[in-house]
């Protein structure tokens, strides 16, 4: 055997890997390899899932090619192009850690930016934490997961979902909009029973003279509302509460609106400007509409909104920006701000985690839903402004409009740090700061 | 008075939709011995199709607006036509020695796909058939409002029953698929024809699958996820009527469907459990179900 040409063979491959590993190194600091997941199968996906994804894949390109507005105008994430590994959130929790390991260990994304389920964020954040990895969860509603969790490497870039009933609540009272008694509708897991919860006992605060009459649970993707729908039309409530969702919410207006049930009642649909383009004039007027923040016909005019909602028209034509939509651009542009924030404070260098982590506590930055604060949760949680408005049809525009729009700030619906939700609501809002 | 006779009113609406959507399950167990996980998603074809047939058709103000329910029937038939036959020649066939475990494992793998293959060719926006809901306007029953149309569903289902009745009872053919359901082996001896009936009544079992899903249409948003709540709810229906018998699915229906409206209007917490309790008190009382007959094991 030669063994000085083997030896000189060797040496020349081990050159070539060198040669690759430290391009590929160098080609690591110049590319940001974002895991972002949403529901892209099932039955949120339509609903939730895929505006969001729609919302972050247009920004991210936008991002890429430079062309955002400011302070959003450098390339990329501080230059750093976005790759990004698309994740399905359907098909549960603990296939959602599997999934999240996944991309950390094997596929090794920087960070990952997503989750709209509240048991899914509930079950990947300690994953996140014990892997000592970056997640910024972008959607889901229940204020537990920084309320009874301190976490070093988790965040939420959106408010949580009990925000979204003290609005409604407020905006009774502030409307002067006298309610006696109430009939709700809810999904019967987590969301539904939280968002109940919250909005009753808000109402108690503002209104002490509204009692709940009815409470009714239909389960998970029932789709069929008739016998609820007697049952409300029979107790006669003067306000009918529902946070459905998605088609659960479609298929609960389509079947309560012919048979009068919005009829001389007022009604609250807490989470529902999504679904108003598919409803169309099924939706009747009048209905009191929340968007979980000041997302789509909620957002006030701002160069970044008037971009989005541009970007978003050419990217999806005929659809109207919603709520996933703009939390799915919030948490892009509030990642990439704690990213150039980190690369300032490192002299430019790509971010580690640790640095990453940091930069993104107490982090603020101005989203198309308003200006954001990660004020809560030890800088974890953000706060953000809500509105509520009741529904119009445009026959011209054949759209529903949302009309009597009420705006409250951030800190009128969101709780100060260091007190829980549900607490806080019990107490009367303790601090608020209304306008 | 008047909430008794709501119980009942919805109860019954109720009872109609379960029974158009669970007796495509127990005749397809009755004939071919098989708990076909499938159904749902059969249901869910059934919708898309007719959503699609029904947006055609009123988009294009084709027709009288009758005609949509129609446009929904052909949609459920078309899909029976297609489905029926290919799945079950081109898959359930290979598999019928095998033990009933594997079937149900290669059910519940066509359920998997047909998922995906819906998914494939609507994608996951919504689709919607509105307008057949609003046509036959509302009807007032004690002073409560209904929609007309429920009312047809439980016409429907009426309809379907007798028809299914009188075909199983008063016909050759049924009198074949009543054969081949007590005994395959015998009819085979026999000279039956069994691998053609097992075509038809699988078909027929797709057909009514797709009416369910066809005729809820209308009052739902079509999207992906709907076939998961109705192979649930299927299956309580089935197996409180008795696995293969189509007048336990018919009792079934109305009993879950009672129960759950009374649930409802009285105990709202309580109406998924209701289900179960009444599944699980037949289930104690009778195994076999409601209207199974006991028969006798063969050596």
């Amino acid at each position: 055997m030669n063994y000085r040409g083997f030896t000189i063979r060797l040496l020349a491959a081990a050159a070539v890997l060198g040669a690759w590993a430290s391009g590929a190194s160098a080609q690591d600091d110049k590319v940001f390899k974002l895991g972002f997941v949403a529901f892209l199968s099932g039955p949120a996906a339509e609903s939730f899932g895929k505006p969001a994804w729609d919302s972050a894949k247009a920004v991210i390109e936008a991002l890429n090619a430079g062309s955002v507005i400011k302070p959003y105008d450098k390339v990329g994430f501080g230059g750093m192009k976005i790759e990004v590994d698309l994740i399905d959130e359907n098909r549960g929790a603990t296939k959602q850690v599997e999934e999240l390991r996944n991309a950390f260990e094997r596929d090794h994304v920087d960070a990952v930016l997503g989750y709209i389920g509240s048991g899914d964020c509930l079950a990947v954040a300690p994953a996140a934490e014990e892997l000592k990895k970056m997640l910024v969860l972008m959607d889901c509603g229940t204020p537990r997961i920084f309320e009874e969790n301190k976490f070093k490497y988790v965040f939420r870039s959106a408010a949580s979902g009990a925000m979204d009933n003290i609005a409604m609540a407020r905006y009774l009272a502030k409307q002067g909009l006298k309610v006696t008694d109430i009939g709700a509708i809810d999904q019967d897991y987590a969301w539904g029973q939280d968002s109940w919860k919250d909005f009753k006992g808000a109402l108690a605060q503002l209104e002490p003279d509204a009692k709940a009459k009815v409470e009714l649970w239909p389960k998970f993707g029932a789709g069929q509302y008739g016998t609820e729908i007697s049952t409300l039309l029979q107790e006669k409530p003067s306000l009918v509460y529902s946070s459905l969702w998605g088609g659960d919410l479609e298929a609960f207006v389509l079947q309560a609106a012919p048979r009068g049930l919005f009829k001389d009642r007022l009604a609250v649909l807490s989470a529902s400007d999504h679904v108003l383009q598919a409803v169309g004039n099924r939706m009747p007027d009048g209905v009191i509409i929340g968007a979980r923040g000041s997302n789509g016909q909620f957002a006030e005019p701002s160069p970044i909104n008037d971009w989005l909602v541009a970007v978003l028209a050419k990217a999806r034509p005929g659809v109207n920006p919603v709520q996933p939509h703009y939390r799915g651009a919030q948490g892009v542009l509030g990642l990439k701000t704690a990213v150039e924030k980190a690369m300032a404070a490192n002299g430019g260098k790509k971010p580690t985690t640790e640095e990453l982590a940091a930069a993104m506590v107490g982090l603020e930055w101005d989203a198309p839903a308003g200006h954001i604060k990660m004020a809560l949760g030890d800088g974890h949680q953000a706060i953000q402004s809500n509105a509520a408005g009741r529904t119009k049809w445009d026959a011209d525009a054949k759209m529903v409009k949302l009309v009597d729009i009420v705006r409250f700030p951030a800190e009128c619906v969101n709780p100060p740090p260091g007190i829980k939700a549900a607490d806080w609501i019990a107490e009367g809002f303790p601090g608020a700061k209304c306008n | 008075m008047n909430l008794a006779a709501a119980i009942l009113v919805d109860g019954l609406i109720d009872a109609s939709w379960l029974f158009i959507v669970a007796v495509g399950l127990t005749l397809v167990f009755g004939v071919l011995n098989i708990l076909n996980f499938a159904h749902g998603s059969l249901f869910a074809i059934g919708a898309y199709a007719a959503a699609s047939a029904v947006g055609w058709y009123y988009g294009g103000n084709i027709g009288p607006a009758f005609f949509g329910y129609f446009m929904m029937l052909g949609a459920a038939l078309l899909v029976a036509v297609v489905i029926g036959p290919l799945l079950e020649r081109g898959v359930l066939r290979l598999f019928y020695r095998r033990d009933e475990v594997v079937l149900v494992l290669v059910t519940y793998a066509l359920f998997l796909i047909l998922e995906d293959a819906t998914k494939l060719i609507w994608g996951v926006d919504p689709y919607y058939a509105y307008e057949p809901y609003g046509l036959l306007g509302n009807v007032s029953v004690f002073g409560l409002s209904y929609v007309g149309y429920d009312f047809a569903l439980v016409g429907l289902a009426l309809v379907t029953g007798v028809l299914l009745w009188l075909g199983l009872n008063r016909t050759i053919t049924g009198k074949v698929i009543l054969a081949v359901i007590h005994d395959r082996d015998i009819s085979a001896a026999m000279g039956v024809n069994v691998n053609r009936v097992f075509v038809l009544a699988f078909t027929f079992g797709v057909f009514l699958a797709a009416l369910g899903g066809a005729f809820t249409a209308p009052k739902i948003s079509v999207q992906p996820g709907i076939s998961i709540s109705v192979i649930l709810l299927s299956f309580a229906v089935v197996v409180i009527g008795g696995l293969g018998s189509v007048e336990g699915a018919a009792i079934a229906a109305l009993i879950v469907g009672l129960a759950r409206s009374a649930a409802i209007h009285l105990m709202p917490s309580a109406e998924l459990f209701i289900v179960y309790l009444v599944m699980a008190l037949v289930l104690a009382l009778r195994p076999e179900g409601l209207f199974q007959r006991t028969t006798a094991r063969k050596i």
